[in-house]
């Protein structure tokens, strides 16, 4: 019951005129209200925020550069001048590991932004033309999401060569069947609303009625399900990476650090297996949480809709 | 519902054409020529020309395409470039280690995701609600090669003993054949669990909410029969169809264990055979993949006639 009457106020402020001096107030009070409401989902924002703060700060943040191999530290354990320890090439794995940051981070957001955007206009066109096109579409992305993930990225990577940006592409193009299929679902719905009819009946144009009319009634589940990809991307990209389809060495990714001929010194450095490994699970969880907190509170519909590509 | 399947499996002859296409031309997109990987490697012809001619490559490809789909028609796959054993062989051998891994996996998401996803729905947001939601989005969160790589290091360093990475066959030894499976099945269900989880928790609440159940309620039915009869049996739809997805994703995630715990599955095959741009075992693993996929569809399609009586085909 509080829940409605907290969104009810919420609703109320954002409807009255705002000057502008005030807007950042606003934005700090919405921050406390969803704080307040959904704690695991700020703490998922407070993880993500460090995440993005760490990977632009990368080179301060770090104490050795990525590559850099220290004489005498070999497989040394984390202490007060290593943190997280050294590798088994006398690299110290705390700057590693905030490098590695930046490769999660840029392809998280990278993969998001291609798979939102082409599953979008996806998903607006089918649900708004319907009829021959949205069933051919369908069918395309029926046969598309039925081969096991794994095997079409490892197909598209072994055909694009490894290097970040076609990891971005690679992952953006999977995901977008997915969430052209969500946005579909959103459009349908919006579409049976009268202010579309209206829309048509004074003679808006196909496009104009998509852009100004749709588009703004699913940005939510848009935005919810970029959320939830982010962390499902980074994932991915480090299950890659691992297999030797990522980020060509020496740039350190999560996944790569967990793979390669270190593997064999895993067992005399356990640290050179666990640092890498939290830090993967640390983000996607952040990622996680703050797409579940985000979903509840921007739109319900979506409950039980995913947390991980299919 | 016997027209139906026959129907059904008529329907997939077109789509496994198409698939077959796509599965015989996209290995033969990957840069890089096997021709010159194996004059490299080894010397196994005079030049280019007399090894692309040896391996029947310098044909055009639709020729390429239509005598391979004669010989699949056949129930022949081609042989491997590299070893030039047979793939259909190969897979015998290779296939059965992946599909017990994979069905072990597939036994354990669901018997752990249905009792705790029914127990976090009829208790909804008490201590053990929580407690099962927390650890689904763990369970999301965790890759499944780290945990994988802990599970062969940490043993190791604490006791001495890891897990088995040597594969035993079950000629060998029968109880180390079958126990050198669970773990890494188990590892790779936690992941599926947990999205199967969470669906069964969301389904089920929203099941338990109807008017049906309410009266089921009324009328005074015990909780377990509510609960299972009337909530659970209607709920399952949405949870079968994910299940059939897990089980692509399940079939293509095997390669990530395979690889750790030394297990020579049929994924680990086709993942060498990509790096080694080996052909013919891409484009027969990929065709019984997606043919496996097929028949799964066709299987979820039937059970859901089972779950809900309306459906009738």
């Amino acid at each position: 019951m509080a829940n409605h009457v907290e969104s009810l106020t919420t609703a109320s402020s954002r409807a009255e005129p705002r000057r502008p001096e005030t807007a950042g107030a606003t934005l700090l009070v919405a921050l406390w209200h969803f704080g307040r409401r959904k704690p695991l989902g700020a703490l998922g924002g407070i993880i993500v925020l460090a995440l993005i703060v760490v990977a632009l700060l990368a080179p301060w943040v770090a104490h050795y550069t990525y590559d850099e191999t220290l004489r005498g530290a070999r497989m040394k354990p984390p202490g007060a001048q290593f943190w997280m320890g050294t590798d088994n090439l006398g690299r110290d794995i705390w700057s590693r590991v905030v490098y590695g940051a930046r490769v999660s981070v840029t392809v998280g957001f990278g993969a998001v932004l291609i798979a939102q955007a082409l599953g979008t206009a996806i998903g607006i066109t089918s649900g708004y033309f319907r009829g021959k096109y949205d069933i051919a579409v369908q069918r395309v992305i029926d046969a598309w999401q039925s081969f096991p993930f794994l095997v079409v990225i490892l197909s598209i990577m072994a055909v694009l060569g490894p290097g970040l940006l076609n990891i971005v592409f690679a992952l953006g193009v999977i995901g977008a069947a997915n969430a052209s299929r969500v946005i579909r679902g959103a459009t349908l719905s919006v579409v049976e609303n009268v202010y579309v009819e209206s829309a048509q009946a004074i003679g808006c144009g196909h496009l104009r009625i998509m852009v100004r009319h749709v588009l703004p009634n699913v940005a939510g589940t848009i935005i919810v399900l970029g959320t939830i990809g982010l962390g499902a991307f980074i994932l991915a990209e480090s299950a890659l990476s691992f297999l030797g389809f990522g980020v060509p060495p020496p740039y350190p990714s999560w996944g790569a650090m967990l793979s390669g001929a270190g593997r064999s010194f895993f067992s005399q450095a356990p640290w050179m297996a666990i640092y890498p490994g939290l830090a993967i699970s640390l983000a996607v969880f952040g990622f996680n949480m703050l797409g579940d907190a985000l979903r509840d509170v921007l739109d319900p519909r979506l409950r039980g809709a995913g947390g991980r590509l299919r | 519902m016997r027209k139906y399947v026959a129907g059904r499996l008529l329907v997939a002859i077109p789509s496994l054409l198409i698939a077959s296409f796509i599965v015989f031309s996209l290995p033969r997109l990957l840069p890089g020529d096997v021709v010159q990987l194996m004059l490299e490697e080894r010397a196994y012809g005079k030049d280019l020309d007399d090894l692309r001619a040896k391996l029947g490559l310098d044909r055009p490809i639709y020729q390429q395409y239509v005598s391979w789909l004669g010989q699949v028609v056949q129930g022949h796959l081609g042989e491997s470039l590299w070893t030039k054993r047979p793939v259909t062989e190969e897979l015998g051998r290779r296939l059965p280690v992946s599909l017990k891994l994979g069905a072990l996996a597939l036994v354990f998401s669901v018997s752990i995701a249905l009792p705790i996803g029914i127990l976090a729905a009829v208790r909804q947001d008490s201590l053990s609600d929580y407690l099962a939601r927390s650890l689904a989005i763990l369970g999301l969160s965790i890759p499944g090669f780290w945990l994988a790589t802990m599970a062969v290091t940490l043993p190791a360093l604490w006791w001495n003993w890891s897990p088995p990475i040597q594969f035993t066959e079950y000629s060998t030894d029968p109880w180390a054949h079958v126990t050198q499976f669970i773990l890494p099945a188990f590892i790779l269900g936690i992941a599926s669990s947990a999205a199967l989880m969470r669906l069964t928790r969301a389904t089920l609440l929203e099941v338990l909410r109807q008017d049906y159940v309410r009266t089921a309620w009324a009328k005074g039915a015990r909780e377990r029969s509510v609960v299972l009869k009337h909530g659970l049996k209607n709920a399952l739809i949405p949870v079968v169809t994910v299940l059939g997805n897990q089980v692509a994703q399940i079939l293509g995630g095997t390669v990530i264990f395979e690889v750790i715990f030394g297990l020579p599955g049929m994924s680990r095959f086709l993942f060498e055979a990509i790096n080694q741009r080996d052909y013919p075992v891409i484009q027969g693993i990929n065709l019984l993949i997606v043919s496996l996929i097929v028949l799964v569809n066709l299987v979820v399609d039937a059970c859901y006639a089972v779950l809900d009586p309306r459906i009738r085909y």
